[in-house]
């Protein structure tokens, strides 16, 4: 078992940019003022839908903050070619790979079970059952690979996740295959109330020695280190060496879901002591010291976020609910006569409370 | 009698079987210090300690079949999948190795583990929260499977689980976890006479149909029982899966002639079917109409805010009822 080592950092918490030995990254400052744009809307996005569940409009909302460095960071390193396999609280991945903000919250307002077109986007579906989407990115690469491309997967998931037998098939499968496949672990430090250890009594990153992959260890709320470490892996994926386990070392400052009361599980020093790094706090630092954005272009962008705001509270409420019969649609792809029976019966139930004028 | 929430008398359940047996330990995803998603392990790790109430690894796979080996060393294992749709991960150990090896070992090995999980919908849950996966246990010969109705039911069913010497899949209504009913806490498993948790139990008698429901349609057929005019619905509780205690429903629909089935799984192979088949089987010549389902429909349980035109409800039950009425 080798040491623990420090992660990947090219931003400090104090926003110094720092050199590290076997990672580097060369961004335009249109690219970085980009990637703060996309926190900032992330987190604004975050921060509303929470208020929305109180108020009722969603039915539970998965918060990403603190998180959004290592989504952003990770997903703004792929091509629009590559696919990305996201769980229930990787908003900033949806976004980024262009998902609309309604489409997120139109899940979580319990109006469907999907949300967005996933061939289209190139991001899957929010996957809720731990673990399941790890082995689709492993056979979506598979494929890439098949085919001949030079694209390749990033697949994300937590910590909680690495006990799961899926995360572990994946790695098996995506060693044994050579997939081009990135295994993007975001270590929050918790899985509901139980932290890292009660899932893995080693350092994450190190298990994928085990499965014969380089592991990465890179701190997860620095934007730019996150960045040059996907793009790494993403190349050595792309020139046919194979997967890479990156570690991303953060916080869920927020509760599990807001049906969740971490209080019963947590110490809030702890809470508070991550607050220092807050990862699009660092970045801004950065950019306003080196006069790559200054107060004009943040207030700029803060206006982005307010209008944003605006439309996502009148836009949830003006999604529409699917007609009832709805819940008979796409259930399979070709015509299922057992079905469409039960489909006319429930027609036929629904007319009879009109009739009645009782709906 | 005490008035308490099925949540809490299902911990309550748990705690006396832990008080009457060391051997007795719960397993499961955060079911420690947060006591569990919905509380119902609240309080036992801090009274029985972390060795008796253990916070696993999230695996359900892992959940139960690290649960075989501590049940073949002597342990009864009661473990929580913290909800139904995320016990499909442990299918395989449940089906081909919990359920088979008492048959297996020809009788050398018991498992006498719980295996508890939420299950229904109604609470406006993201996908895969809402699930009533019962028919694939009931179908699955080996396993038993129980699921209170009310909290009364709760702290008898949950303690014949953990004493039965067979596996048992033990389902709980998770819509009904906070309603409140009176328990009385001093009924023993030894004293509880027709209480028994094997058998159905008549809810409300009545004369003219014999509704047949369990877990948490048991309370919305009782509501459909008080709202239908003029006619005299036997609400039975059935409580036990698997067996089904046949001889309960056979009696009632003897004298009913009439019989509704109603369940929030899907149809198709659902618990009604077999049901119907009994009572055809058995009742056919006290039948006066057709046996009717009210079931969830034959699709993926939908997004929340169309649950309730996928459930049955008062109105649906009592369109059955007229139904098996009108002939
Ligand atoms: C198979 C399965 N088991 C249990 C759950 C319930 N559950 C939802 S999220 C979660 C914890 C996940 O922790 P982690 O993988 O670290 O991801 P995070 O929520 O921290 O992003 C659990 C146990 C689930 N969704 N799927
Ligand atoms: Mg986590």
């Amino acid at each position: 078992m080798t040491a623990e080592t420090d992660p990947v950092q090219l931003l400090t918490p104090e926003g110094q940019r720092v050199a590290h030995p076997d990672y580097d990254i060369d961004l335009s400052p249109g690219e970085m003022r980009d990637l703060y744009r996309r926190m900032v809307m992330l987190r604004r996005l975050d921060v509303e839908a929470t208020a929305l569940q109180r108020q009722g409009e969603l039915g539970i909302w998965a918060s990403c903050l603190g998180q959004e460095a290592a989504q952003v960071g990770s997903a703004a390193a792929l091509r629009p070619s590559d696919f990305a396999f996201p769980t229930y609280r990787d908003h900033g991945v949806a976004l980024t790979r262009g998902v609309q903000p309604l489409q997120i919250l139109e899940l979580y307002r319990g109006l469907t079970n999907g949300g967005w077109d996933p061939l289209e986007k190139r991001c899957g579906l929010y996957t809720i059952v731990i673990g399941n989407q790890v082995l689709h990115g492993v056979g979506y690469a598979m494929g890439q690979s098949l085919d001949g491309t030079d694209d390749a997967t990033i697949t994300y998931f937590g910590d909680g996740a690495t006990a799961q037998g899926d995360v572990n098939e994946g790695f098996v499968f995506a060693s044994v295959f050579t997939a081009p496949v990135v295994f993007f672990c975001q270590n929050n430090q918790w899985a509901i109330s139980q932290p890292r250890e009660r899932q893995s009594a080693v350092p994450i990153h190190q298990r994928a020695t085990g499965f014969g992959f380089p592991g990465a260890f890179v701190d997860g709320n620095d934007v730019l280190a996150v960045m040059a470490v996907t793009r790494a892996a993403l190349e050595r994926a792309r020139s046919g060496n194979g997967a890479t386990l990156i570690e991303a070392y953060t916080y869920r400052m927020g509760a599990h879901t807001t049906s969740d009361d971490p209080t019963r599980y947590r110490m809030g020093d702890e809470v508070e002591r991550w607050r220092l790094r807050d990862p699009i706090e660092r970045l801004k630092v950065y950019l306003a010291r080196e006069g790559i954005a200054d107060r004009t272009y943040f207030d700029t962008i803060d206006r982005e976020a307010d209008d944003m705001a605006v439309t996502l509270r009148e836009g949830v409420r003006r999604l529409p609910v699917p007609e009832a019969v709805s819940i008979f649609d796409h259930v399979y792809a070709e015509e299922h006569s057992l079905l469409h029976a039960q489909r006319a019966e429930f027609e036929e139930y629904h007319a009879g409370f009109v009739d009645q004028g009782v709906r | 009698m005490t008035t308490m929430t099925m949540a809490r008398a299902i911990n309550e359940g748990l705690r006396v079987a832990m008080d009457a047996d060391s051997k007795v330990v719960l397993f499961g995803q955060d079911i420690g210090r947060l006591g569990g998603v919905f509380r119902v392990t609240d309080g036992l790790q801090k009274d029985f300690g972390e060795h008796r109430v253990m916070d696993a690894p999230l695996a359900e796979s892992g959940i139960v079949g690290t649960a075989i080996g501590l049940a073949m060393r002597g342990y009864r294992p009661v473990i929580e999948i913290q909800f139904e749709a995320f016990v499909y991960p442990a299918f395989d150990q449940i089906v081909s190795q919990v359920a088979k090896m008492h048959r297996r070992s020809a009788g050398t090995v018991r498992l006498p583990m719980v295996m508890r999980m939420p299950y229904g919908g109604g609470i406006g849950a993201v996908e895969h929260h809402s699930e009533s996966p019962e028919a694939y246990f009931v179908h699955t010969a080996g396993l038993r499977v129980l699921t209170p109705s009310d909290p009364q039911s709760a702290y008898l069913t949950i303690q014949q689980a953990i004493a039965c010497e067979d596996p048992v899949i033990y389902l709980e209504p998770k819509r009904r976890y906070w309603d409140k009913g009176e328990v009385d806490l001093d009924t023993t498993l030894g004293n509880t006479g027709l209480l028994s948790p094997w058998r159905a139990r008549i809810m409300r008698p009545g004369t003219d149909v014999s509704v047949i429901a369990y877990g948490p349609m048991v309370r919305t057929c009782l509501e459909a029982a008080e709202a239908a005019d003029g006619v005299a619905l036997e609400v039975i509780d059935l409580q036990s899966l698997s067996p089904l205690d046949l001889a309960t429903v056979v009696e009632s629909v003897e004298r009913t002639g009439r019989a509704v089935i109603v369940h929030e799984a899907s149809r198709t192979a659902g618990l009604g079917a077999e049901i119907a088949a009994q009572i055809a089987e058995r009742c056919f010549y006290s039948l006066e109409a057709p046996v009717q389902r009210v079931t969830g429909y034959d699709v993926p349980y939908p997004a929340s805010r169309l649950e309730e035109d996928f459930l049955p409800d008062l109105d649906r039950v009592l369109t059955a009822v007229d139904r098996v009425m009108e002939d």
